[in-house]
C-alpha cells in the first residue's frame, strides 16, 4: 500500500482545509493519495465539490472523534 | 557556551533575535550564550509597503532600514546567507565559507513568489511582491488607458488579505482618476468564495457586488496566453483581460528547497512547539513552516515571541513552557480611507467588522511603528 499524504488543516481558518489541499496536490504525482484532516464541517461539502470540478477522486469522507477525514486521489 | 543561530533576517528572526538578546541578556554578558543571526542582505524590508508603493502611497526608500540598526547589542550579525544545513552535526555553512555550529537553530528564511509555476504568468502578469514588480505596477497602473483588469489569485501565497486589498485599492484609484466607467474588474479566487475566511467572504461580496466587481470563483490558475490575453483555470474557464494582476502561487526560498528541508521549500514544523519535524534543536518561524496558517508578519511575530520565551526559558531553566496556539491578525485596507482586521487562532474564527477611518489610520501608523515592533521596543 502506498503512503497516503496527511494535509493536517486542523484549527485552519486562512487558508483553510481546501486551499491547503491544492496546494499540497500541486506537490503531489498523480496516483498519489492525500488526506485532509479538517475540524471544519464546510469542507466537506466544498473539498467534494471542487474534487469533482477539476476532475481528482473522493475516496471517502468520515467524521471521527470531532476530526473530518477526506481521502482523495490526484487523477491528472 | 550555548549557541543560538537564527538564519534568516526578516520579521520573524529579527524579532526572534531581540527577544532573546533581551531574555538572555546576563548570560550573554557573561558570555554562556551566543546569538547569530545569519541574513542574505544587509537591509530590512517591511513587506506590506510594497502595497502601497504601487498606488504611489509609500516611496521605495521607505520600505527598507538597515538591519543593524534594528538589532540589540549582544546579537552577531552577518550578511552571510546559509547554503549548507547540516542538521545531523549541528551546523550550518554559509556563503562566505565560514561554519557556524549551533545548539539551537531556528529557520526562518521566509518566502518568494513563484510566477514559474504557471506557465505564461510571470511574462504577462503583474504583482507587488518584490520592489522591481511592486514599481511596474505603479508605472502599468499610471499608464493603463482603460479596459479589463483580472485579479487572479494562486495557492499558496504570503499576505493572504491583499487579493481583496489589491482590488478595493484599485477601484479607489480608478476612482480618483475618474476612470471608473473606463475600467472594469474581474477577481478571481481558488476556493468557492471571494475569500478563505468565511466571515472576510460574506463581507467582501456585497461590497463587491456595490462596487460592480465582478468575480468567479473556484477558479485556479492553469496557465496565461499573453497574446491573446487569457488566463486559463483548471477548471476549464477562461478569463479575458487587458491588464492582469496576480497574487501569485509561491514557494520557500530556494536554500531550503536545496537541503531537501521540506517540499517546495515549506518546512514540516510542530503546530504548536514549532520544532522541526523529527528534530529536538531545530525551529521554523514565519513563512518557512507548512502550517495551515496565514502566511503573515503577524504570525512570525506571535511565534517569535512564543519562540523568543521558550528557547530562553530551555537555555535558563531546561524547559519550554509556552505553546504557539495559531494567533495571526491581518489588517485589510478597504479602499484609500478605510480598513478592517482579523484576528484568529486554531479555535477562534475572525470575524471582521465593517471598515473605519480608525482602523485605516491605525494601519498607517503601524506602518512606522513597525520598525519599534521588530526592535522589541513595543
Amino acid at each position: 500500500m502506498s503512503d497516503v499524504k496527511i494535509v493536517d488543516a486542523r484549527g485552519s481558518f486562512c487558508p483553510g482545509p481546501l486551499m491547503e489541499l491544492i496546494a499540497a496536490l500541486k506537490d503531489a504525482s498523480v496516483g498519489e493519495e492525500l488526506e485532509v484532516l479538517s475540524t471544519d464541517k464546510g469542507s466537506t461539502d466544498d473539498i467534494p465539490e471542487w474534487i469533482k470540478k477539476v476532475g481528482h477522486t473522493l475516496l471517502s469522507n468520515f467524521e471521527e472523534h470531532g476530526v473530518y477525514h477526506l481521502r482523495i486521489r490526484k487523477a491528472k | 557556551m550555548q549557541r543560538i543561530v537564527v538564519v534568516g533576517g526578516g520579521t520573524a528572526g529579527t524579532i526572534l533575535a531581540n527577544n532573546l538578546a533581551r531574555r538572555l541578556h546576563r548570560e550573554l554578558q557573561g558570555a554562556r550564550v551566543s546569538i547569530t543571526l545569519l541574513s542574505a542582505s544587509p537591509r530590512h524590508m517591511y513587506q506590506p509597503g510594497l502595497l502601497y508603493v504601487a498606488f504611489g502611497k509609500m516611496a521605495v526608500s521607505d520600505l527598507y532600514v538597515d538591519e543593524d540598526t534594528l538589532l540589540s547589542p549582544g546579537i552577531d550579525f552577518y550578511v552571510d546567507p546559509v547554503e549548507i544545513f547540516d542538521l545531523d552535526h549541528n551546523e550550518v555553512k554559509a556563503k562566505s565559507g565560514t561554519t557556524y555550529g549551533y545548539d539551537y537553530l531556528v529557520i526562518c528564511t521566509g518566502s518568494r513568489p513563484a510566477l514559474t509555476l504557471v506557465p505564461g504568468l510571470s511574462e504577462s502578469a503583474h504583482h507587488i511582491y518584490t520592489e522591481e514588480a511592486t514599481v511596474k505596477t505603479r508605472e502599468a497602473l499610471k499608464d493603463f488607458p482603460g479596459g479589463r483588469i483580472a485579479i487572479v489569485t494562486g495557492v499558496p501565497h504570503k499576505c493572504p488579505m491583499v487579493s481583496l486589498e489589491l482590488t478595493f485599492l484599485m477601484y479607489d484609484y480608478f476612482k480618483e482618476r475618474e476612470m471608473l466607467d473606463k475600467v472594469s474588474f474581474t477577481y478571481t479566487y481558488p476556493i468557492g468564495r471571494v475569500h478563505s475566511i468565511e466571515n472576510v467572504a460574506k463581507w467582501a461580496t456585497p461590497e463587491f457586488d456595490r462596487m460592480g466587481v465582478k468575480y468567479e470563483t473556484f477558479f485556479n490558475v492553469k496557465e496565461v496566453d499573453g497574446v491573446k490575453r487569457q488566463v486559463h483555470s483548471e477548471e476549464g474557464t477562461v478569463l479575458d483581460y487587458d491588464l492582469l494582476i496576480t497574487i501569485p502561487p509561491h514557494k520557500g526560498m530556494e536554500v531550503i528547497e536545496q537541503n531537501k528541508l521540506g517540499s517546495s521549500g515549506w518546512i514540516p514544523t510542530h503546530r504548536t512547539t514549532l520544532a522541526m519535524e523529527g528534530r529536538q534543536n531545530v525551529f521554523v518561524l514565519g513563512d518557512t513552516t507548512n502550517l495551515p496558517i496565514s502566511k503573515a508578519g503577524s504570525t512570525a511575530h506571535y511565534e517569535a515571541d512564543i519562540l523568543g520565551e521558550n528557547l530562553a526559558s530551555k537555555v535558563t531553566e531546561g524547559v519550554a513552557m509556552r505553546s504557539y496556539e495559531g494567533k495571526v491578525f491581518c489588517f485589510i485596507e478597504a479602499g484609500f480611507d478605510r480598513a478592517t482586521y482579523a484576528a484568529f487562532d486554531y479555535k477562534t474564527p475572525p470575524n471582521p467588522r465593517p471598515p473605519t477611518r480608525a482602523i485605516h489610520w491605525f494601519k498607517l501608523a503601524y506602518n512606522k511603528l513597525y520598525w519599534n515592533s521588530v526592535r522589541g521596543l513595543l
